[in-house]
């Protein structure tokens, strides 16, 4: 049977190969030529895009990449299907938006702020998902 | 209880059973919401309801763990505390900075970073408190008489967790590292470190609840600790599918994170075999069901329920729908509020002199907060499958969605009515042993 010195260098080696693993594809994966997000497009507006979006915890309602609220529609590829114009209308708003009855915040952001964030979607819509940007819907632009 | 400073704990578990009812306050309001009702859009709309539910859950959470490690540590190694003063220093400053972050999201004072919401500035006070916590336990821990696997398990969780905050304090440019660097805090500690603590807690009531032998219930807790983080630290990668990094995180993260839960059926079968095996048993019947309870709906929830969705093919459907909050829900309830619960029930009889080992009230609270919860998963669960079908098979409208599925959050909120008066009789329990007192020292633990 088992001894427990034999269970702790289980515990120990099993935990310091695994770990070192981790570190080195952390490594491998966020170099640069493995770089999915293109990341010399990150301008300052995109940068204060990023900042408003976290200011108003906007991820609180609404996914992105997948993480977030389940409580208003994924965002990832939000400019593609409803184009900029639409989307600064929301951001600008001074009621809330509310198309199907469900409310946002009605942030009334000036129109350089809606820019930022708008750059930001820009950026973010443009990523490589390996291929969750295809399934998940209402993503693609034919599905209204 | 044997030592004084152990009475430090009655009153972080004190601080739990209130931080859990303002949780649940907001999980109702986020359920109406969904359902249509959102009459408070004005005052709480729902992101700030999301992060007062999640953050308080993750508070309350933690100060149940302290309090855990305030009464387990003194008795494993046989020693007082090293000072009671600055344990109540440190629990008056977790509230208060828990209390100044709630308030804060009522008036846009957080970062939008899902779990994470704390501001940077109070970060930093968060750290000074978490500092102190580890000061205080680890110095009674290498200044007392013993240290045995249980106490090392335990401190060696509550200090990675510690040290696993700090990457999530890290300011990026970009979201897609943002995302990266966030799973290493709140993967890295459910499935990971706090697993850690689980595990410590668990075998401290298991040793003093069934009797069986410390050398064994330690040797099996070095095994469950092993299979954890041989699993669970390769499975982050379950979290880097579609985030927009390389797809090698789809081979390791799927073969990582679908041996989790094989962790989670050894804290189980561990569980119960101890109980079997038990010969001297304690009288104290409330806190042996939590304690088993906790490792058998851990596995449902994060085991099970956690497999469901982790490999890739399914995950690239599941990924950011209510079927990840029916598993959210089941998992963290099972791991760590029941085995909160569990080392209250089995601390308060023995802080208060007060031995209401197997009241009827006790063992109501247990069955309704479970069937309650379970029901909540089922709800959620309908919720989220007929979700992913409808929007990403289907490609139906999101919010036409929604109103399809507006049904399934009335059910969610019966359930969560039945759980929240299951809740409430635990609280009632709880109140009913009274203060802490000396007189109790020395009752049989
Ligand atoms: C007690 C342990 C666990 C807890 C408390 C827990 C909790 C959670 C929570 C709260 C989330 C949502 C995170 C977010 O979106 O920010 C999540 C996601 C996830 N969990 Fe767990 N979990 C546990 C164990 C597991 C296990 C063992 C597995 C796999 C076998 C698993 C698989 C997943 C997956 C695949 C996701 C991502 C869902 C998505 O793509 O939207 N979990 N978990
Ligand atoms: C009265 C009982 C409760 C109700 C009505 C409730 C309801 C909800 C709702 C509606 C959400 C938001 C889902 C969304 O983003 O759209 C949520 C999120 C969450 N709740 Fe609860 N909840 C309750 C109790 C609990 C308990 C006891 C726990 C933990 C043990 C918990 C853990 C969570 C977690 C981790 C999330 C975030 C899930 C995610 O984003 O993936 N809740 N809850
Ligand atoms: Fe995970």
């Amino acid at each position: 049977m088992l001894s427990k010195k034999q269970a702790r260098f289980f515990f120990l080696g099993g935990t310091a190969v695994t770990f070192l693993i981790f570190i080195g594809l952390t490594v491998f994966s966020l170099s640069k030529a493995q770089d999915q997000s293109h990341e010399e497009n990150l301008t300052e507006a995109v940068v204060k895009g990023k900042h408003i979006w976290e200011k108003n915890n906007c991820m609180g309602c609404h996914t992105i990449l997948g993480e977030g609220g389940y409580y208003a529609p994924e965002l990832t590829k939000v400019i593609e299907r409803r184009g900029e114009g639409y989307v600064k209308a929301v951001l600008m708003s001074p009621v809330p938006w509310a198309p199907h009855g469900r409310k946002m915040v009605a942030y009334k952001m000036s129109n350089e702020e809606a820019e930022d964030v708008i750059a930001f979607l820009n950026w973010i819509s443009k990523i490589d998902l390996n291929g969750f940007d295809k399934i998940v819907s209402p993503l693609a632009k034919e599905s209204k | 209880m044997k030592y004084k400073s152990q009475k430090v704990a009655y009153w972080f578990f004190a601080l739990c059973m209130l931080l859990l009812v303002l949780q649940l306050t907001y999980g109702f309001i986020m359920a109406f919401a969904h359902a249509g009702m959102d009459g408070l859009h004005n005052w709480i709309p729902f992101n700030t309801a999301k992060a007062v539910h999640t953050n308080l859950l993750v508070v309350w959470l933690l100060s149940g763990f302290m309090g855990a490690a305030y009464y387990i540590i003194p008795e494993e190694s046989q020693n007082e505390l090293v000072s009671v003063k600055l344990a109540y220093v440190q629990l008056i400053s977790l509230a208060v900075v828990g209390v100044v972050a709630i308030v804060g999201y009522h008036f846009n004072y957080w970062e939008g970073r899902k779990f994470l919401e704390i501001p940077r500035p109070l970060d930093y006070l968060v750290v000074v408190n978490v500092l102190l916590f580890m000061g205080l336990i680890l110095l009674t821990l290498f200044k007392g008489k013993r240290k045995t696997t249980t106490a090392l398990v335990l401190s060696m969780g509550l200090l990675f967790a510690a040290l696993l905050y700090l990457p999530g304090m890290i300011d990026f440019d970009s979201q897609v590292l943002d995302s990266f660097f966030r799973w290493w805090v709140v993967h890295l500690w459910v499935e990971g470190v706090w697993e850690l603590i689980m595990g410590g807690i668990l075998s401290f009531l298991l040793i003093k609840l069934t009797g069986v032998d410390r050398e064994v219930i330690e040797k099996w807790l070095y095994v469950i600790v092993g299979l954890t983080f041989l699993s669970g630290i390769l499975g982050t990668g379950h979290h880097y599918y579609y985030i927009g990094v390389n797809k090698i995180w789809l081979i390791v993260g799927g073969i990582f994170s679908a041996l989790e839960p094989l962790a989670f059926l050894a804290m189980a079968l561990f569980a119960v075999n101890m109980y079997r095996k038990g010969e001297k048993k304690h009288p104290n019947k409330i806190a042996l069901y939590w304690t088993i309870g906790s490792s058998i709906v851990s596995f449902i929830g994060a085991g099970l329920l956690g497999f469901a969705h982790t490999l890739p093919q399914t995950n690239i459907y599941t990924h950011g729908t209510l079927v990840t909050a029916m598993h959210g829900h089941l998992a963290f309830w099972g791991a760590y509020a029941m085995i909160v619960f569990a080392i209250i029930s089995y601390a308060l009889p023995n802080l208060t002199g007060r031995k209401f080992y197997d009241s009827a009230r006790g063992r109501l609270a247990f069955w309704l907060a479970n069937i309650g919860m379970i029901g909540m998963t089922v709800a959620f669960g309908v919720a989220g499958v007929a979700q992913v079908y409808m929007e990403r098979k289907m490609k139906i409208n999101f919010m036409e969605v929604q109103t399809e599925i507006e049904v399934h959050f009335w059910v969610l909120i019966i359930m969560a009515t039945l759980f929240s008066t299951g809740i409430t009789l635990f609280i009632v329990e709880f109140m009913k042993h009274g203060r802490p007192s000396d007189e109790a020292l020395e009752i049989e633990a």
